[in-house]
């Protein structure tokens, strides 16, 4: 359609869009509820706020129509096409040189590191989902609920029965497993939305377990003073007899614990990404991805769909407790709060976003939007409004996600062309 | 025998509650086949706009007169059925064709959208207001328990029935229900002898929207207190009744809220409280598991 050539018609459909825009945004917007002095509900009007808004409407939809045709090409510059095809086996490298390297920049202080620490917890979320979302296919609402396994897990373990970090870790993950095999098994027939809606459901119950089974978990005010790791018995406390500092001759600073940390969630993500990647490459990892492209040819040809998808939702549950055992230490407090829908949702965008599959795709992902609602941090309420917009735009410009393009498990003659 | 008598009567309202906003879900899967997760957010939508009319019209505080409440009901469809065209429009049209998951994703960014789009607007704390239709009927009385019919009550179960008469008319008599079942049936072929396929499913979501308008009105009526998280549980359940009536049946959603309402009720009234929403979701997860298709659905053959 050259809609460019049709500015009256383009009027038109702008000025209706923006009678529809008067329509949506002048209950909502236009009279604002509130609590007056005689507590009972009255109304204020904004009507300048409304007229922007419509305004708004009517330019965007006019420029939209009569720039459509002319703006279609986003795409990378031809100049830029090439160097940016050499240079992407690298980026992964550099990625991880930049992560490695991080606590030791001359501009870090502690608030980037607490930031890079928080990227990083996604960062591992968001690649333990993508081997039930990305690799297996299974669409997973209830990821949470196995965070929080791992997270209530370890702070039991740790203040019930004063086991360390060390010990929990692994138990935190294996119990998430398990709670992945109980979910799995019931919904192992079911596909696409309604596996969905039933994760969803679980993660729910977990929620609402946590917050009213008061005299294990603490209800609503959860769990506090969850002890923090240390490093083959060092620790990292002010005022310990055996502490880092005193052992490596250093001057004692809190940044110590963090830097700690920083490397600690970093590793426990890479490892994710490793069994990730050498997975792909195993029979198993093979079968997931034939389960996400065709169930039914997967059953003609063999494959033991219980076993397979199983593993999926056992494996990225089991990444989901160990990073729920990382979330609890760094945090030292956990409340049901922490484990709502929304952090399944924020999981499963930076998955999607990412393009899935995509190891790479998701890594950037996790930093665009978590990193990215950061810088929103000062609007406050604003910023899940920013976040939601974005799942929606980002699904109307890229639906296969930043990096669309997956590299292939095998090649033949096992070398790129 | 009272106490049961009075948690019959408050789960039937709560049902017919959740049974239209199921039939939202319902409709716009079986013509699209995907989950409008953003439709418990739209129910959350039409109870403020019927929030605010009231108060326009100035109905805050106390009874208020059918005509003002009609006035009300009719204000509160047009607009959430305009967010509903809208919704479908912006975030869900554009994808058609797309792959499996991305109206799905599109419709979780929507959901959290409209909520915090609410919740900015509007603000976060919950609002009450005074019962427009106060008083009720003492149906009986024994061992010190009254049993109370409210008039909200009544109002829910007529104004839900009226509607839902309505409703089947349109989808049974007219030539756009007939355009509605065939799209459901068949949207290619529907599309092939000259159905205008997306001007249908844009009138499934307006009137999706207004059945969630209504559902929202009385929910505001019933509870007299809303806020811009109500969506959420009320979206699932709802769902949770889709499923299990059938997915895709119309009488089947209502049925299936119904049942839904009953459960909740009576679970919080000899159980607890606390756990309702882990009742309604373990009747979710049983369902799908035990009968995928739900009572009133059909048998989906899987072809390759």
């Amino acid at each position: 359609m050259t809609a460019a050539a049709e500015p009256v018609r383009a009027l038109r459909d702008a000025a209706l869009a923006a009678l529809i825009a008067f329509g949506l945004f002048a209950p909502l917007v236009g009279l604002r509820t509130d609590v007056g002095s005689d507590g009972a509900l009255m109304l204020r009007g904004r009507w300048d706020d409304v007229a922007w808004l419509c305004g708004i409407a009517f330019a965007g939809r006019f420029a939209m129509l009569m720039l459509a045709g002319r703006l279609h090409a986003p795409a990378a510059p031809p100049w830029l096409a090439r160097p940016w095809q050499q240079a992407q086996p690298y980026l992964p490298r550099g990625f991880l040189a930049l992560a490695v390297l991080l606590p030791a920049l001359p501009f870090i202080e502690r608030y980037e590191l607490d930031l890079g620490i928080l990227v990083l917890t996604y960062v591992m979320l968001g690649w333990g989902l993508n081997i039930v979302v990305g690799l297996a296919g299974l669409l997973d609402l209830g990821y949470v609920a196995f965070y929080a396994v791992g997270a209530y897990a370890y702070a039991l373990l740790a203040t019930e029965f004063g086991l360390s970090f060390w010990i929990c870790l692994p138990l935190a993950g294996i119990l998430a497993a398990f709670w992945g095999v109980l979910l799995g098994f019931p919904v192992l027939r079911l596909r696409g939305d309604y596996l969905a809606i039933v994760t969803l459901a679980f993660g729910e119950i977990i929620r609402v377990v946590l917050l009213n089974w008061v005299s294990l978990t603490g209800g609503p005010n959860g769990i506090s003073g969850i002890p923090r790791p240390g490093l083959f018995g060092l620790s990292f406390a002010a005022d310990a007899d055996n502490s880092f500092a005193e052992f490596f001759g250093l001057e004692y600073d809190p940044i110590h614990r963090v830097i700690f940390l920083y490397y600690l969630i970093l590793a426990l993500a890479l490892l994710t990404n490793w069994v990730t990647l050498r997975l792909r490459r195993q029979p198993l990892g093979r079968a997931w991805e034939a389960l996400r492209e065709d169930e039914i040819a997967c059953r003609a040809l063999g494959i033991n769909v219980t076993i397979t998808k199983l593993t999926a939702f056992a494996i990225g549950a089991g990444f989901a407790g160990f990073a729920g055992a990382f979330f609890a230490t760094r945090q030292a407090f956990i409340s049901p709060e922490s484990f709502t829908f929304i952090e399944s949702a924020i999981i499963l965008a930076i998955v999607v976003l990412g393009g899935m599959g995509s190891q790479l795709g998701v890594a950037i992902a996790a930093l665009l939007l978590i990193g990215g609602t950061e810088l929103f941090r000062g609007l406050a309420e604003w910023r899940m409004l920013i976040f939601g917009a974005a799942m929606v735009v980002i699904m109307l410009v890229r639906p296969r996600g930043l990096v669309g393009t997956r590299t292939p498990s095998t090649l033949l003659h096992g070398a790129p062309r | 025998m009272a106490y049961a008598l009075q948690q019959l009567i408050n789960g039937v309202s709560l049902g017919m509650i959740y049974g239209l906003i199921a039939l939202g879900y319902t409709m716009v899967y079986g013509i699209i086949g995907m989950i409008n997760f953003a439709h418990g957010d739209v129910f959350m939508v039409g109870a403020f706009i019927s929030l605010i009319t009231m108060l326009l019209l100035g109905l805050g505080g106390g009874a208020a007169g059918p005509g003002a409440l009609l006035l009300v009901l009719l204000a509160a469809m047009a607009a959430t059925a305009l967010y509903g065209y809208t919704v479908e429009r912006v975030a869900y049209r554009p994808l058609r064709g797309s792959f499996r998951l991305a109206p799905l994703i599109s419709a979780i960014g929507m959901s959290i959208l409209l909520q915090n789009y609410v919740q900015v607007a509007q603000g976060a704390r919950s609002k009450p207001i005074e019962a427009p239709v106060p008083g009720g009927i003492t149906l009986m009385e024994s061992a010190g328990f009254t049993v109370q019919l409210s008039y909200v009550q009544i109002l829910i179960v007529v104004l839900t029935l009226a509607v839902l008469a309505g409703f089947t008319v349109l989808v049974t008599r007219t030539p756009l229900g007939r355009a509605m079942r065939a799209c459901e049936q068949d949207r290619k072929m529907a599309a092939l002898l000259g159905i205008d396929t997306d001007r249908v499913i844009s009138l499934t979501f307006i009137i999706g929207a207004a059945l969630a308008a209504v559902a929202g009105c009385l929910y505001l009526l019933r509870y007299g207190v809303i806020d811009f998280y109500i969506g959420f549980l009320a979206g699932v359940k709802a769902f949770t009744a889709a499923v299990l009536g059938g997915i895709g049946s119309l009488p089947g959603a209502v049925l299936g809220g119904l049942l839904i309402g009953l459960i909740e009720t009576f679970w919080s009234a000899y159980f607890s409280a606390q756990y309702k929403d882990v009742a309604a979701f373990g009747i979710l997860i049983l369902t799908l598991i035990f009968m995928p298709t739900g009572l009133l659905g059909r048998t989906e053959v899987e072809k390759v």
